[in-house]
């Protein structure tokens, strides 16, 4: 399934600071892939550093938003969100500094 | 020759004469400015309502606009979308600022201008001059004076007509109910992560909405909280992010115009809920990428039923705001000193001084510096060797010839050895660096107390700080 992946406000620093990834993930055999399925491929395939920047536990860590089509994944299911071919999925982190 | 010297001595003693009056001469520019600020302010104010009574009743004046305000306004009253209405909510509304650094800078500077009926500005720091490619609220002349005196000055320039209020001092739960219950409208222009929720959380205490901003490096975002029933602070982030995940911009670097752009915004959706003009930006969130010229707008959660703020059984009284510790629940300080670690027993550390004392006295050493390498390309000291701590435990054996390199070269025998410094911009990551030197064999290996800062104040004031 061919996805869009970008990240912001310093995750990129995780991934060799690239923000924007287009990726092919493979669906392992499931009808539909969800984000549980994506944050671990994520995890294996792009996250280079520091994973525990990225997540705790089987989700993102505190102070990151989850966006599916440029909507807070909270109103889409978190972990259960199912995504489609084309989608784009941003995990951005919170900024303090001003 | 000898006369040269003299002459050019002679020189050089007029140049340092006329620089000491130009600088006297500053001051006392600086000094009578603030003073026709201040004499200017009282005389707006006087002037505006010492209008002799007219003795004709125009039409259309009942919305309270005195003619002089008609005049400064009218780009503003010529809006069929804002108007007599906007202008006049506008005038009737009180703002505050919380920070005046670079994003609280523009949203100052354009909060006075459009006419806020009372501006509130709220900050504990003093002006820099590192501060000063951001924070363009701030003069030369105030460096080392109070931010919030030199904004409330820079806002009287602007407009003598409205109210500036100074709270010189940090927000904190012992004073924010106190401060903001006196305003309609709260503008979060602070840099740290306690901060962000402290302030967050006396708004939906008091019920006031909040105008939320941030930047770092090359990003920022921006959104409204607490608002038409959208999210606060805490339904979207309910625990705090690990503290290695808060950046500074004194740590990370920021690029000017980023915060301005973000303040900016955050002064116009303050004055869009002000003047209940337009549709704020709440439930949404606003993310800017300054180096790909991108701006994102994305729909957050609503108000969430479990928030420990402002959901259904949320227990966030006044007294509870009060007694909250930030600090403790962020693991961060609510001030921008930075940290001070110790991780190293004192064998394991020199002071700059002794530092100094040892390389005049030619001591066979190696000295790494372990801040990244775009660090190291603003200044460094002679002869030190470039190791980022990331990438510490990669270059040991380069670590280890160079050492060798340097017992040779001082044609030391076998059992003397060179000594290895490790140095740093504060003198926190040359204390990791030591300990991880430590653990890999490298047991002699000493950090430099306090790092570059502390050879800048200790060693040599005329060596670069940032
Ligand atoms: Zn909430």
């Amino acid at each position: 399934m061919q996805l869009t992946l970008e990240f912001g406000g310093g995750l990129e620093l995780l991934c060799q600071s690239v923000k924007i990834h287009n990726v092919d993930v493979d669906q392992a055999g499931e009808e539909k892939l969800t984000m549980r399925h994506l944050l671990s491929w994520v995890r294996t395939n792009l996250i280079k550093e520091r994973p525990e920047m990225f997540m705790k536990g089987d989700t993102v860590r505190p102070g990151v938003l989850v966006l599916v089509n440029d909507c807070d994944w909270e109103l889409s299911g978190q972990l259960d969100t199912t995504l489609d071919d084309k989608d784009v999925v941003v995990f951005i982190s919170t900024l303090h500094g001003g | 020759m000898e006369s040269n010297g003299v002459h050019s001595s002679l020189i050089l003693q007029e140049i340092e004469k006329l620089k000491a009056e130009k600088k006297d001469i500053e001051n006392r520019i600086s000094v009578l400015e603030a003073q026709l600020n201040d004499v200017v302010a009282k005389e707006g104010t006087v002037s505006s309502s010492s209008c002799p009574p007219l003795s004709i009743t125009y039409l259309g004046l009942e919305h309270g606009l005195s003619p002089e305000m008609i005049y400064r306004y009218s780009r503003h009253l010529l809006l069929p979308n804002f108007g007599v209405q906007g202008q006049s909510n506008l005038l009737k509304s009180s703002i505050l600022v919380v920070g005046a650094g670079g994003l609280g800078s523009p949203a100052l500077l354009y909060l006075a201008a459009c006419g806020v009926g009372r501006l509130g500005i709220v900050d504990h720091d003093v002006v820099e001059l590192n501060n000063l490619h951001r924070q363009i609220i701030h003069a030369e002349a105030y460096i080392g004076q109070s931010k919030v005196k030199s904004a409330a000055a820079a806002c009287r320039a602007i407009n003598s007509s409205i109210q500036i209020v100074e709270h010189k001092e940090a927000l904190r739960t012992s004073n924010a109910l106190e401060i903001m219950s006196k305003y309609d409208i709260v503008v979060d222009a602070t840099d740290n992560a306690p901060s962000r929720y402290l302030i967050s959380d006396c708004c939906v205490v008091l019920g006031k909405p909040l105008i939320s901003g941030a930047a770092l490096g090359l990003e920022g975002q921006l959104t409204v909280y607490n608002h038409n029933g959208g999210p606060c602070y805490r339904c979207l982030f309910p625990t705090p992010p690990p503290t290695t995940a808060c950046q500074r911009c004194s740590d990370s670097g920021v690029l000017g115009v980023v915060p301005g752009v973000i303040g900016c915004l955050q002064a116009l959706e303050a004055l869009k809920v002000a003047s209940a003009v337009g549709e704020p930006l709440s439930g949404r969130m606003l993310l800017f990428d300054a180096l790909s010229a991108r701006i994102r707008i994305v729909k957050i959660r609503g108000r969430s039923l479990n928030c420990e703020a402002c959901g259904e059984n949320a227990a966030f009284t006044r007294q509870f705001f009060q007694n909250f510790d930030y600090e403790k629940f962020t693991q961060s300080p609510l001030s921008t000193t930075p940290l001070k670690l110790k991780l190293l027993p004192e064998t394991a550390r020199i002071s700059s001084e002794e530092y100094k004392e040892r390389v005049a006295n030619g001591e066979a050493h190696v000295l790494i510096d372990v801040r990244p390498a775009h660090h190291f390309k603003i200044v460094s000291l002679p002869k030190a060797l470039n190791v980022p701590l990331s990438t510490l435990e990669a270059q040991l054996s380069a670590i280890s010839s160079a050492l060798k390199d340097e017992e040779e070269r001082k044609g030391l025998g076998s059992g003397s050895n060179a000594s290895l410094y490790v140095i740093c911009r504060r003198g926190n990551d040359s204390q990791r660096a030591v300990d991880c030197l430590h653990k890999m064999g490298f047991s002699s290996a000493k950090d430099i107390i306090g790092g570059l800062e502390s050879w800048a104040q200790n060693v040599d004031p005329n060596f670069p700080t940032y």
